[in-house]
């Protein structure tokens, strides 16, 4: 199985994705998603939230494992991905896509990475 | 890295991801967890589980260390029948759980096979030494952990696609659950037993160390690793050596543990002095079911009106129920089914109810 790293995604280096185009939206990468296998739980912040870069904002949860989720940004939720509640397997389906998480305003980016040099730091 | 069982190469090969079990390194999905898992729920998939021990007990005394080594009765079973026990301390607290199989006779003796868990081959060995030499009984012990692989194959389809492969003697189809026989499976002469960990039909097959590839390559179903093993025994509310009972951090006895079926007090086995009078105990593992969002684990507190009466031994998403379920040690006041408890998932407390095991009818 082939890993995907979009090149129009940031990425932080504890595997979520931001988009750089509106809206703004928040996932963890493909890498992550088989890494943690069958995801079964996620806990996400409501609409409104703030965001702060590098904080837990979230947890994801697979069949064997609980991983916090981090923040690519400052700034505020927006909305949070609701179909993951009764379908959290959509992360492992379409992580860049129907698995999304987070809706945000962005204030400031963290530190973030382009794909080649996410790829680079866990390929 | 841990001990590799005769598989490892094989495992590596096809990508299965691994961890440390027991001193072991073994698969611990080679897919996905759940597709694993669903696989042998609705037909038939396949496990190494060449990391469980082997103590091979025989001569003149066996019967006579075997039913001290073991709570179940041991006297009963006759060459190819199989029981499942407890291994106790003399206060009766569980080291370890084991299913013990008779032989066939080995010249003209009793021939037992014991399959203590993963590690604890040394201890038990030294264990049965030491019940010899106390009671002064001719048997030979041998610990035969790295003489034997062992494969599991469960499922709905499980013994038709093992009898499919079995090219000499025995009928599988003829065989109850806790019986077994030697059969040659693709040519490897093997013990197959009715026996499982998942709550499906199918066999466990233990074959000679160095056939565990033959026997593993004939058999036309999915790989599945460790992870779907603990689902898979999870929905059934099976003991995890380690999780559910551990000597040094969750000393249990059997009847704490709910395998009351599996001690019969009317034989000498180390322990039964204690558990005489311990059959009806103050605390027992219960099923829980968690009625809101979120995913009870290891370690997490049971709450009854905030106040802290248990905690979680095992716990994960139910593939099968596709709700959060749960093994909690509980006191007597909180124990009975249809009891409503909290589960705290970090910091808030999540809705549950007290059920029966299993979790699913099988």
């Amino acid at each position: 199985m082939t890993i995907d790293y979009p090149d129009d995604l940031l990425y932080r280096d504890s595997h979520e994705w931001l988009t750089t185009d509106e809206p703004r939206r928040v996932g963890v990468s493909d890498f992550a998603q088989d890494e943690l296998g069958d995801v079964v739980f996620v806990e996400l912040p409501e609409p409104g939230d703030p965001l702060a870069a590098g904080d837990a904002f979230g947890v994801i949860e697979s069949i064997k494992a609980v991983s916090d989720l981090y923040s690519p940004v400052d700034g505020e939720v927006v909305a949070a991905n609701e179909a993951l509640f009764d379908r959290p397997e959509l992360v492992n389906e379409d992580p860049y896509g129907d698995g999304w998480l987070l809706k945000v305003e962005v204030a400031t980016e963290g530190d973030l990475l382009s794909a080649e040099d996410y790829q680079g730091l866990v390929a | 890295m841990g001990r590799r069982p005769p598989l490892g190469d094989s495992h590596e090969e096809c990508g299965a991801r691994v961890t440390e079990f027991g001193g072991w390194t073994m698969p611990v999905r080679f897919d996905s967890i759940r597709a694993e898992h669903a696989a042998v729920r609705e037909a038939a998939g396949k496990f190494d589980v060449s990391h469980m021990s082997e103590l091979v007990v025989r001569g003149p005394d066996a019967a006579a260390l075997t039913e001290r080594l073991v709570s179940c009765a041991v006297g009963p079973l006759a060459p190819g029948e199989a029981a499942y026990g407890a291994v106790t301390d003399d206060q009766g607290v569980m080291l370890d759980d084991t299913v013990v199989y008779r032989r066939p006779d080995a010249d003209g003796h009793p021939d037992y096979l014991l399959i203590p868990n993963a590690g604890h081959d040394t201890e038990a060995t030294d264990r049965a030494e030491r019940v010899r030499a106390t009671h002064g009984l001719d048997a030979t012990v041998e610990n035969a952990t790295e003489r034997f692989g062992m494969v599991a194959v469960q499922g709905p389809d499980a013994t038709d696609l093992v009898a499919d492969v079995v090219t000499g003697g025995s009928d599988l189809g003829a065989l109850d659950r806790f019986e077994a026989t030697m059969a040659s499976v693709a040519d490897v002469d093997c013990w197959v037993a009715r026996t499982g960990y998942t709550g499906e039909a199918g066999v466990e097959i233990v074959c000679p160390w160095a056939a565990t590839a033959v026997v593993w390559d004939a058999l036309d179903c999915p790989p599945c690793g460790l992870g779907a093993r603990d689902t898979l025994r999870l929905e059934m509310g099976y003991l995890l050596s380690g999780e559910e009972f551990d000597p040094e951090t969750k000393p249990r006895t059997p009847f704490e543990a709910g395998i009351d079926f599996a001690v019969d007090l009317e034989t000498p086995f180390v322990g039964r002095d204690a558990l005489i009078d311990a059959t009806d105990p103050e605390k027992r593992l219960r099923g829980l079911r968690l009625l809101d969002r979120g995913v009870p684990r290891h370690g997490y507190l049971v709450l009854v009106d905030g106040d802290e009466v248990g905690h979680v031994t095992s716990g994960t998403m139910s593939p099968t129920l596709g709700d959060p379920i749960a093994l909690a040690y509980l006191s007597r006041p909180h124990r009975a089914p249809g009891t409503d408890v909290a589960v705290e998932v970090r910091g808030d407390p999540v809705s549950a109810r007290v059920v029966n095991t299993p979790f699913l009818d099988r």
